[in-house]
């Protein structure tokens, strides 16, 4: 008995290697490692619904991309970087007939583990708002695709607002800004950027660090109350997000002084703080709501018609839902970037590549799409693999994000040089000679 | 000076939240030689199961009550399908099996009740208590007192109750127990639902603190080095192990933590564990035991 | 306490001839397994279950052979893992075979280090040791810049590749001839130090440590070695999951769950067993992905996805509690059962 269910489980993968094709329509190939068990489930189901609604709609409503059927399948990774690249080693080679033209790591510790492999395999990765800063140089990084807001214009939007809320860049000189972050790679990214920025604005840059998980965080706030800063920026994640802003609350600091970055201004987020939450202010490139013409399209052909993935309809709208519509939008737009340029049929990686590269989405085309307001204007070049830097603040009243501002752009030509420098010190460690986008052909 | 006496009595305080987590263990190795890594999952599918009802407008005391008939349900078949196949196994072979227990019930929870943040409202404002310069947190003072008052009352159970003394002749000798006809089974089950009861506790306000949410489970990580600290097999012991990890804790991260960059907090509490380990190897309260050949 | 194991008697000499034929077998089809499986099997399968394996037979030398409870497998691949990424980056001179055995000793000395207070602390209490092993390593190689030549992404990646004596190992078949023979070596090492007086210390001291002491075995040395050889080989397997398996890898790649993974595989697999490794590593590594398949096949589109990984989280689950009741000495025991029907053993008496 015993046997014969390890022999069937045994069969049972050898199987999953040889799926049949089916020949009659080819639809393109979209994987998605999904982490719908464990820690972080809680953001990661409703950014899946979001991805999922909107591929289905483009499905169909749409007809498809171009005509192009999308053919998009989850695999589970509990957010564990291993796990992705065992699934990436899975899919990359497509599905059905279809190359694969882009694989979404949903992640940056995956995005990081996989940057060398998908740069030889040529399969751009795409991680919007995530990914290795440096990456943003695709002279360099021609296959990775940290689209939308890199870390760096994360730390230089958050002091563009708080110059925006004290009256201007003059008055920043002297101000104490502290930096409460994750203790990980993600929390540190944005250091380099702030300590340029402290630099040049002639503020106090104060950095605290919090170890994961983070769900003791006294030591960290007494020192907060000590050295009495201006402003927190807030770049945590998960649970530590959660304990920052109650014990913000306890050990007296305002919260609305507190900006949370990307990953830390969800609902997820603000809800299980309670009254600690209201006032807190987050950078939205994602802002919530439902206040955009997609979410009327998308609430008359999916979640009307019982097609929606969520699983509690009142989550429509919030932040890790919009995250997934936008990344899936930003999915669609470049391949119907590339269906344009090499003809209605699934792309491989490298033209993959170059539709990232050739994406623009203007503000006609938002319109157009109905992400108005949700997405900011995108122009992907192959040196630029950002394309957007800018975000909006949203904050929180008690129960919903309310958004404050538009879209407030990083300073670029701030941190452009240390990308390019970044960048650089990789590629001589690594080999790499830069290409020179001018003189492509294709 | 004020400021090492917020620090120390801060982490005092905090350190009773892990103690709460601490006692749950202590239950069930006293009374089945198990170290229950479930231990975690169960404080999460109590406080889960808490929320759910108390979403769909079941009140407070009622939604206690169905949680808590959960709880003996849960002891009961774990009691039947896990530990009494395992009956006289390795300790090493039951810590393995509760580690499997912690997937099924962290799947099943999860996947009945869905994954999202849910915010637990006691209605404890967490505001600051001020004793002259020295800042106390209202809502730690009180969990504070919570698990002061678990502790008397399980020790009013153990004591002055026959359950309790039959539970306390199957922890000394469950041979002996046994042929004396105490019902081996039936106390393994209580003792696994007052377990689960502990766990309710602490999973409310560790839930209240952080959100109730899959990273409640992994406070079973904080509770080890208190377990280490105050022995195994003593609720006293959980109590002042809980202290001194939060206190060293606390202070570590505001005296040490700076020399080293911050952020020391997750091993340094197994550290000092060790430090304890060498001068008690079998904890502060826990039993010694001869060896013989 | 415990029964010893006694071969029953010499075996049949036309056993022995289909010994050698498996034998055989195996190797030639070890040998040939990349060109009978697909680059996907190859990359995402079997290097991975090669190496889990490595790392299953070292932890089970220390808790198997040795008796010596470790939840901290995960942290001494690590140093092993980081050890050979600055071998490779601040003395290049080294070839990588030889930076992966400096890196197998560091793991040891590590592991050494951290074995100290198993002298004096044991069963459960002795998990805090491990722990602390890895909560440490988790914490220093993340915040000190050193470790990972300050990247931004904290990760490491050797930026050589695998080559070395001028073969390039970095293709498919490349990393996999590589691991294999890394894993050959090493089992025939383990086989040889277990035959030895060294294997029979420490299963004295694993069945009743008092005892052994009584009888002369020298207990604190004993105990130290187990440490340091199942931390030499947890060293090189660490490094080969990073490098070999991954590309690249961070202090995420070997985290607590990695140090879980590796304790299911050798009590699913077999305590005190060389090929219990491999079964427990072939358990563990195929059990998900074959769930995942046959969820997908049967359920994929009716069934809400977030229930459904989480019902395949309990199943998983289920099935080591129903392994631990069912066969508590693992699948190795279940196949020699099969052949023997003869002398049991009892680990860990209880």
């Amino acid at each position: 008995m015993k046997r014969l269910l390890v022999a069937a489980l045994l069969a049972g993968t050898l199987l999953s290697g040889l799926t049949p094709a089916s020949a009659d329509e080819v639809s393109q190939y979209i994987p998605l490692p999904t982490y719908r068990v464990g820690a972080y489930a809680s953001s990661g189901e409703l950014w899946w619904a979001g991805e999922r609604d909107y591929f289905r709609y483009i499905n169909e409503v749409e007809g498809g991309v171009e005509g192009v059927k999308l053919n998009y399948e989850e695999f589970e990774t509990e957010w564990s970087p291993d796990r992705t690249v065992e699934v990436y080693e899975r899919v990359k080679a497509g599905k059905d007939g279809s190359p694969l033209a882009f694989f979404f790591t949903h992640g940056t510790p995956a995005t990081y583990a996989l940057l060398e492999k998908a740069a030889a395999d040529k399969i751009p990765l795409i991680d919007p708002a995530g990914g290795k800063t440096e990456t943003v140089d695709g002279t360099v990084f021609p296959y990775a695709f940290p689209l939308l807001f890199s870390y760096y214009s994360q730390a230089s939007t958050g002091i563009n607002y708080i110059a925006e809320k004290v009256g201007g860049f003059d008055k920043l000189r002297g101000l104490k800004i502290a930096t409460v972050y994750h203790d990980s790679a993600y929390g540190r990214a944005s250091q380099p950027a702030v300590e340029v920025l402290a630099k040049k604005y002639g503020f106090e840059n104060i950095q605290i660090p919090v170890a994961d998980p983070g769900n003791e965080q006294s030591p960290q706030w007494r020192q907060i109350r000590e050295q009495k800063p201006d402003w927190v920026f807030l770049r945590t994640w998960g649970v530590s997000t959660v304990v920052a802003l109650k014990t913000a609350q306890r050990f007296g600091f305002p919260a609305d002084h507190i900006i949370g970055d990307v990953w830390a201004g969800s609902e997820s987020d603000a809800i299980p703080a309670g009254t600690a939450a209201i006032g807190y202010s987050a950078l939205a490139p994602y802002p919530g709501g439902t206040d955009f013409e997609i979410h009327k399209r998308l609430k008359a052909e999916i979640l009307d018609k019982g097609k929606s993935d969520l699983r509690d309809q009142k989550l429509f709208g919030a932040v890790n839902y919009n995250i997934g519509l936008v990344n899936a939008a930003l999915a669609v737009e470049a391949l119907r970037t590339g269906y344009k340029h090499f003809g209605a049929r699934p792309l491989n990686g490298e033209e993959g590549r170059w539709a990232f590269e050739h994406l623009t989405i203007d503000d006609k085309r938002l319109e157009e799409i109905g992400f108005k307001g949700l997405l900011q204007q995108i122009k992907i070049t192959p040196t630029d693999h950002e394309g957007g830097g800018a975000a909006r603040i949203q904050s929180w009243d008690g129960e919903k994000w309310v958004l404050q501002t538009d879209w407030i752009k990083a300073d670029h030509e701030l941190l452009n040089p240390l990308i390019q420098a970044g960048a650089a010190a990789y590629a001589k460690e690594n080999g790499i000679t830069p290409r020179t986008p001018e003189t492509e052909t294709n | 000076m004020n400021m090492f006496l917020e620090t120390l009595i801060g982490g005092l305080l905090a350190g009773t939240m892990y103690s709460l987590v601490a006692i749950g263990f202590v239950l069930i190795y006293k009374a089945s030689g198990v170290f229950n890594y479930a231990q975690g999952s169960l404080l999460l599918f109590a406080a889960l199961t808490f929320v759910t009802l108390t979403d769909q407008g079941v009140p407070a005391l009622g939604a206690i009550a169905v949680t808590i008939g959960l709880l003996v349900l849960t002891a009961i078949t774990i009691e039947k399908l896990l530990l009494r196949p395992l009956t006289n196994r390795s300790p090493m072979t039951l810590f393995m099996a509760t580690l499997g227990l912690s997937y099924v019930v962290e799947g099943v929870a999860q996947g009945i009740m869905g994954s999202q943040v849910r915010a637990l409202n006691l209605g404890i404002d967490d505001l600051p208590i001020f004793l002259g310069d020295i800042m106390i947190s209202q809502f730690d003072l009180i969990a504070a007192g919570v698990a002061l008052a678990i502790v008397v009352v399980l020790s009013l159970l153990f004591n002055r109750t026959r359950i309790g003394i039959q539970l306390r002749g199957v922890a000394d000798d469950t041979r002996a127990a046994l042929s004396l006809g105490i019902d081996i089974n039936r106390i393994w089950q209580i003792v696994w639902a007052v377990a689960g009861l502990v766990g309710l506790v602490a999973g409310l306000l560790w839930g209240a603190r952080q959100g109730v949410q899959f990273s409640l489970s992994l406070v079973v990580l904080k509770a080890l080095p208190v377990l280490i600290i105050g022995g195994f097999t003593s609720i006293p012991g959980a109590i002042v192990g809980g202290l001194i990890v939060g206190a060293g804790e606390s202070l570590a991260e505001t005296y040490i933590g700076p020399y080293l960059g911050g952020g020391i907090t997750p091993w340094f509490a197994y550290a000092l564990a060790l430090v304890f380990l060498f001068i008690r190897p079998a904890g502060l309260f826990g039993e010694r035991q001869i060896e013989r050949v | 306490m415990s029964e010893i194991n006694l071969p029953a008697a010499a075996e049949p000499i036309d056993q022995v001839g289909l010994k050698v034929l498996t034998i055989v077998a195996t190797l030639a089809l070890l040998v040939t397994a990349p060109f009978l499986a697909s680059e996907y099997w190859i990359n995402a399968i079997i290097v991975p279950f090669l190496i889990l394996s490595l790392a299953g037979l070292g932890l089970n030398l220390l808790t198997g052979y040795g008796g010596q409870l470790s939840l901290g497998a995960g942290a001494f691949m690590m140093v092993g893992a980081y050890a050979t990424f600055s071998l490779q980056l601040r003395v290049p001179e080294l070839p990588l075979p030889l930076a992966l055995i400096v890196a197998g000793f560091i793991a040891g000395a590590v592991g050494l280090a951290f074995g100290i207070p198993s002298t004096r602390i044991k069963g459960f209490y002795l998990i805090v040791s491990t722990l602390a092993a890895q909560f440490f390593f988790e914490w220093l190689f993340l915040k000190f810049p050193w470790f990972y030549n300050g990247n931004s992404s904290a990760t490491i990646a050797l930026s050589r590749g695998l080559s070395f004596f001028g073969l390039d190992a970095n293709s498919p078949h490349g990393r996999y001839y590589l691991t294999l023979g890394i894993v050959a070596l090493l089992t025939l090492l383990s086989f040889n130090l277990i035959r030895g007086q060294t294997g029979r210390n420490w299963m004295a001291i694993r069945d009743m440590d008092t005892a052994a002491a009584v009888i002369g075995v020298p207990v604190f040395r004993a105990k130290l070695q187990a440490f340091a050889v199942s931390s030499f080989i947890l060293g090189i397997a660490g490094a080969l999951w990073a490098f070999a398996y991954l590309g690249s890898a961070s202090v995420q790649s070997f985290g607590l769950t990695r140090s879980y993974q590796i304790l299911f595989i050798i009590i699913i697999g077999g305590l005190g067993t060389i090929r219990g490794a491999y079964l427990g590593a072939g358990f563990v590594s195929l059990l998900p992905l074959a769930l995942d398949w046959l969820f997908q096949h049967l359920f994929s589109g009716h069934v809400d996805a977030g229930l459904l990984q989480n019902i395949q989280k309990a199943i998983f689950g289920l099935l080591i509690i129903w392994f631990l009741i069912k066969e508590p000495e693992g699948l190795a025991r279940l196949l020699s059962l099969r052949r023997t029907q003869g002398a049991r053993r009892r680990l860990f008496p209880s």
